[in-house]
């Protein structure tokens, strides 16, 4: 296998965009990632995109939008994993690379979401559980979680008000990413008086619905180095599955997939959890980071809401986690965010995340999550 | 939407709760699967599910998919029945304030929802306090 390096990002500020279309959000996301490589040509295309079908009726996307980028007829595939689908995308991405099959590889993640009035966007993210088993009984994502939340407070302690700490910590920092949907700070009271959307969990405990795209330029370490432009390796790439349904687990406030996936990426880069500076994980609702930083080992089992009330996630803490303000703040279009996730910490390893740059950050980890933790996906990134 | 095909190929489950038990390792796989998750055999024999258990976690569901609007709010729980195995389904007949984790419930046979005047009326189990 090659040396993978990412030599280019692209993202524009994430929102409402009623004016833009996918292709028109995808294409001038695209572009900024190219003209931040600084190439002039590109071999293959691998998009994440959760459900277009759905969401805007459009499907094959991959030919849609290598042509509306000028590409055509280089390859381009759609990745989908439900919301772990951008994270996805960039693991056969780095495949692609690393196998000597191409070399100028781009990873783009998209999700138009707005054009659907909001319980037609709840089912359509629905799709993602047993629709069976799970969605035939009016179950809802947020309700999913909410499970989750409810077992993990009756199990381990965890307070509502530490639910409430991860997303008043994630707006803290989304307040610093002129990118962001929404770049301003809450407070616990806020969250604990937004209305309930599936008890235990409210509005502010929820990633919003958004319209955005992400991108990044994958190239060979060997060929990147001739760009002089700054390189940061993927060193390790852990991709796992779980049940989708969540009465099929074990352990409901459990996520396998995170542990394996993360456990295979480390072992891949040859790193320690507690070597990594800085962290982008899935915050899809509160109780999900907590039972994230869980899984990926930086705190015991149930002790998560601890480590957040403790301000160990902070971006001045031991393991700052969402430094870009995570999903709660910065976002949601659900393809897009996997991507989106290395576009930050690329952003912090080169040492350009400005007001909200992790100091010293060399290693950065990322987990992006479909469902209810069906799929994971992990990165580690190495500054050069 | 479910099709009327759709909808007919899950009755044995949705209205008599038929599951599928592993002839080597004794796992209970519902719905039925062709090769189980633990063993790999390929051997199953056809079971009814227990009808009783308890509620494993709960939650009020206030903003539903377009299907349910007309339900909200309603609840909806994980239960682990009396032969183990894990399902979801609505909490019916409880009022919200009743509802806790592990209260019993048992299997009742209820309408999920309804596709229009003139389309698929959906039935399958909920759960009632026993």
């Amino acid at each position: 296998m090659r040396d993978v390096a990412i030599i280019g990002v692209g993202m524009m500020k994430w929102g409402e965009l009623w004016e833009k279309s996918l292709r028109t959000i995808f294409v001038e996301t695209a572009l900024a990632a190219i003209d931040d490589a600084g190439i002039d040509h590109l071999d293959a295309m691998y998009i994440g995109c959760m459900s277009s079908g759905l969401f805007v009726g459009q499907e094959h996307l991959g030919s849609l939008l290598a042509d509306y980028l000028g590409q055509k007829p280089i390859p381009a595939a759609r990745v989908e994993s439900a919301c772990a689908s951008g994270g996805l995308a960039l693991r056969q991405g780095f495949i692609d690379v690393a196998s000597g099959m191409n070399d100028f590889v781009l990873v783009g993640g998209i999700e138009k979401m707005t054009d659907l009035n909001a319980n037609e966007v709840t089912y359509a993210l629905g799709t993602a559980a047993d629709q069976e088993y799970e969605g035939y009984h009016g179950i809802t994502f947020p309700g999913l979680y909410a499970l989750i939340a409810r077992a993990h407070m009756e199990k381990y302690g965890t307070t509502r008000e530490q639910l409430a700490m991860v997303a008043v910590k994630n707006h803290d920092n989304g307040a610093l990413n002129p990118l962001a949907q929404y770049p301003f700070k809450i407070t616990v009271e806020a969250v604990l008086n937004s209305p309930l959307v599936a008890d235990p969990l409210r509005v502010l405990d929820c990633s919003p619905i958004t319209d955005g795209a992400a991108a990044v330029i994958l190239a060979p370490v060997e060929v990147a180095k001739k760009l002089n432009k700054p390189i940061v390796k993927i060193i390790g790439s852990g991709h796992a599955t779980d049940s989708i349904a969540l009465a099929h687990r074990e352990d409901i406030t459990w996520l396998e997939a995170v542990y394996q996936s993360a456990r295979k990426a480390l072992a891949m880069a040859g790193k320690k959890i507690e070597d990594i500076d800085v962290f982008e994980v899935h915050d899809c609702f509160t109780i999900a980071e907590i039972c994230i930083i869980e899984a990926l080992g930086l705190v015991e089992k149930g002790k998560g809401g601890q480590a957040v009330e403790a301000g160990l996630t902070r971006i001045d803490g031991p393991f700052p986690v969402n430094p870009s303000g995570g999903l709660k703040a910065k976002g949601h279009p659900v393809g897009a965010t996997g991507v989106a996730q290395a576009v930050e910490i690329v952003k912090q390893l080169r040492g350009e995340a400005g007001r909200r740059q992790v100091k010293g950050a060399r290693l950065g980890l990322t987990q992006n999550m479909g469902g209810t933790g069906g799929s994971s996906v992990v990165h580690i990134f190495a500054a050069e | 939407m479910p099709t009327p095909a759709r909808y007919w190929r899950e009755i044995p489950q949705r209205y008599r709760l038929e599951a599928g038990r592993c002839r080597r390792c004794g796992f209970i796989a519902f719905p039925p699967r062709l090769i189980c998750p633990g063993c790999r055999s390929r051997e199953f024999e056809i079971i009814k599910l227990a009808e009783e258990g308890r509620v494993i976690s709960y939650t009020i569901i206030r903003v539903p998919p377009h299907q349910f609007v007309d339900q909200a709010p309603y609840a909806v729980g994980i239960v682990e029945l009396d032969d183990g195995v894990k399902l979801m389904g609505q909490i019916v007949d409880c009022p919200f304030e009743e509802l806790r984790t592990g209260l019993r419930v048992r299997i009742e046979f209820r309408k999920i929802m309804e596709e229009g005047e003139a389309g698929i009326i959906y039935y399958g189990y909920k759960f009632v306090p026993a």
